[in-house]
């Protein structure tokens, strides 16, 4: 029973680090209308920031708020320098011109640090407490922790605030809502601030876990993806459930089915996803689009 | 004085240009009609005071130039665009299209009384307020366009074949809800309409364009006393 408890909790742990991503992800999704491939690369830079700080001797939480900062004005120049020439294009272009900041970005980071990982300090104290038998690392129970406040402050913004109303609405239709005296590109740019500073955090998160190097989020991109896809793409609660159980399906099925093992569990999840997504195209939370014309 | 003016106006879209000197004006708590022909260039001269295509001449609203302000500038100075085929979002709800169309609103307490002003105007809309736009139907939408432009709280609506597609009757109540807009919240209306006998339901005078044009205008009284006018666009 604690083997399965155990296997369960460390599924848990690696869903968090997809949940991190995920959320990026979703906001994007939800203030742009664009599924952001940039995402990894801007939440690599910024957690490479966060690294520089912490060798040069800066405190894990002011680390953190700076490359918080700095990712919000990374995401923020991006939206304003690159993207804005593809707005009110084919979105097929501009996704794949996320691809292509990713891979500029990528290659950034890499230049100024290397690709080899270097271990990166965590802000939860590095200790495990026991549960039911189960070993916990406190490290993960604060990246859910964080995680789940990240989640609750993304629903309020988009159910609750003005600025979250008006996000939606210029991801729904931008020349439609700049009828309505929306500032569309000032909206635009604060989307993908706010994406690549949540994505700053993510980072800063998984890092201890992933050691840090300019490929760390890559195979994390992937089920990302795929939890935001699973849980309906436009909700932050969706990516999150989404996200953990992935991680624990992937972990329970490498544990426990003989065939599969630690080499094809990978596989696991994607299965899941595709068998999902043909009874519920919608993803597991997102909302059904009805349209009569 | 006018509360808008166009002088002279051209627009082109790249190197097609579409309106080729059109002069209008719209008087204080006025309402005014274009009409024309497909491609006579009517969407085009409200895209033109709403800034949302390239002009050059003159568009003075309340006395000041305001051609070259973009869109959202425009909808700001109190200038309402209910485009073609229905302005409304659609994975939003009712109700936060309503929300969206006063977003450069400060006051909160007229924002609810006027959305339940909306809802009492279209009651249509009444019981979907809670259903996304996308899932309305063609009538129920263009209702919510209206409403949703409305809830700047205006000077001028600029309001774009609101009976396209629409049954009848149904175009008849977005018109008889036009028409106390204007009586009732003093929202002076542009009117481009294919439908002649709607559009003078609402206008005082009007505008015929023919290719990018002004052909001629008058008051709804000449026009209709036409009997040019009549054969095109009253249907005899």
């Amino acid at each position: 029973m604690s083997f399965f408890i155990q296997v369960v909790v460390d599924g848990l742990s690696n869903g968090a680090i997809y949940a991190a991503i995920a959320l990026a992800i979703v906001l994007v999704y939800r203030a742009t209308a664009l599924i952001n491939f940039a995402q990894g690369g801007m939440a690599v830079a910024a957690t490479f920031l966060a690294y520089a700080l912490t060798q040069a001797g800066v405190p894990v939480l002011l680390a953190l708020i700076a490359a918080v900062v700095f990712g919000f004005v990374l995401g923020a120049l991006l939206e304003r320098g690159v993207m804005r020439h593809f707005e009110g294009g084919d979105p097929d272009t501009a996704v794949v011109a996320t691809i292509a900041l990713l891979v500029i970005l990528g290659g950034a980071s890499a230049y100024f640090f290397g690709y080899e990982p270097h271990s990166f300090p965590s802000l939860f104290p590095n200790k495990t407490i026991g549960f039911f038998g189960a070993f916990v690392s406190l490290r993960s129970i604060g990246t859910i922790a964080v995680l789940i406040v990240v989640m609750v402050a993304l629903q309020l913004l988009f159910r609750s605030t003005k600025l979250g109303l008006a996000m939606r609405a210029v991801a729904d239709n931008p020349e439609s809502s700049a009828l309505s005296g929306l500032p569309v590109s000032r909206l635009l740019m604060i989307g993908w601030g706010l994406a690549a500073a949540l994505g700053a955090i993510a980072g800063v998160l998984v890092a201890p876990q992933l050691f840090i190097s300019p490929g760390m989020l890559d195979f994390v991109l992937v089920y990302a993806l795929a939890s935001a896809i699973l849980g309906g793409l436009d909700s932050p609660v969706g990516a999150v459930v989404a996200a953990a159980f992935i991680g624990v399906v992937e972990n329970l099925a490498g544990a426990y089915l003989d065939f599969i093992g630690d080499d094809l569990k990978i596989a696991v999840p994607f299965v899941a996803v595709i068998v999902i997504l043909v009874v519920r195209p919608q993803g597991l939370f997102g909302r059904k689009t009805v349209v009569r014309v | 004085m006018s509360l808008l003016e166009l002088e002279d106006v051209t627009a082109s879209y790249g190197h097609a240009q579409v309106l080729h000197g059109v002069s209008l004006s719209l008087p204080e708590n006025g309402a005014t009609g274009l009409l024309g022909a497909n491609g006579a260039g009517k969407t085009t001269t409200l895209r033109a005071i709403s800034g949302t295509v390239r002009t050059t001449g003159r568009i003075l609203f309340e006395g000041r130039d305001i051609s070259g302000l973009g869109p959202d500038r425009t909808a700001h100075l109190g200038i309402a665009h209910v485009p073609e085929g229905r302005g409304t979002l659609g994975q939003l709800s009712v109700r936060e299209n309503l929300l969206v169309g006063a977003y450069q609103r400060r006051d909160r307490k007229q924002i609810a009384t006027d959305i339940d002003y909306v809802l009492d105007l279209f009651p249509n809309l009444q019981a979907r307020v809670k259903s996304n736009a996308a899932a309305l139907s063609g009538g129920e939408q263009q209702m919510l366009a209206v409403a949703r432009a409305f809830m700047a709280k205006p000077r001028v609506m600029l309001l774009d074949e609101a009976s396209l597609g629409l049954a009848p009757s149904t175009a008849r109540r977005v018109y008889d809800a036009v028409v106390r807009l204007r009586r009732e919240a003093q929202v002076s209306m542009v009117v481009v309409e294919q439908n002649a006998n709607l559009a003078f339901s609402v206008v005082d005078d009007a505008t015929v364009l023919e290719t990018g044009r002004v052909a001629l205008s008058g008051s709804r009284d000449e026009l209709m006393g036409m009997d040019a006018v009549r054969r095109a666009y009253l249907g005899g």
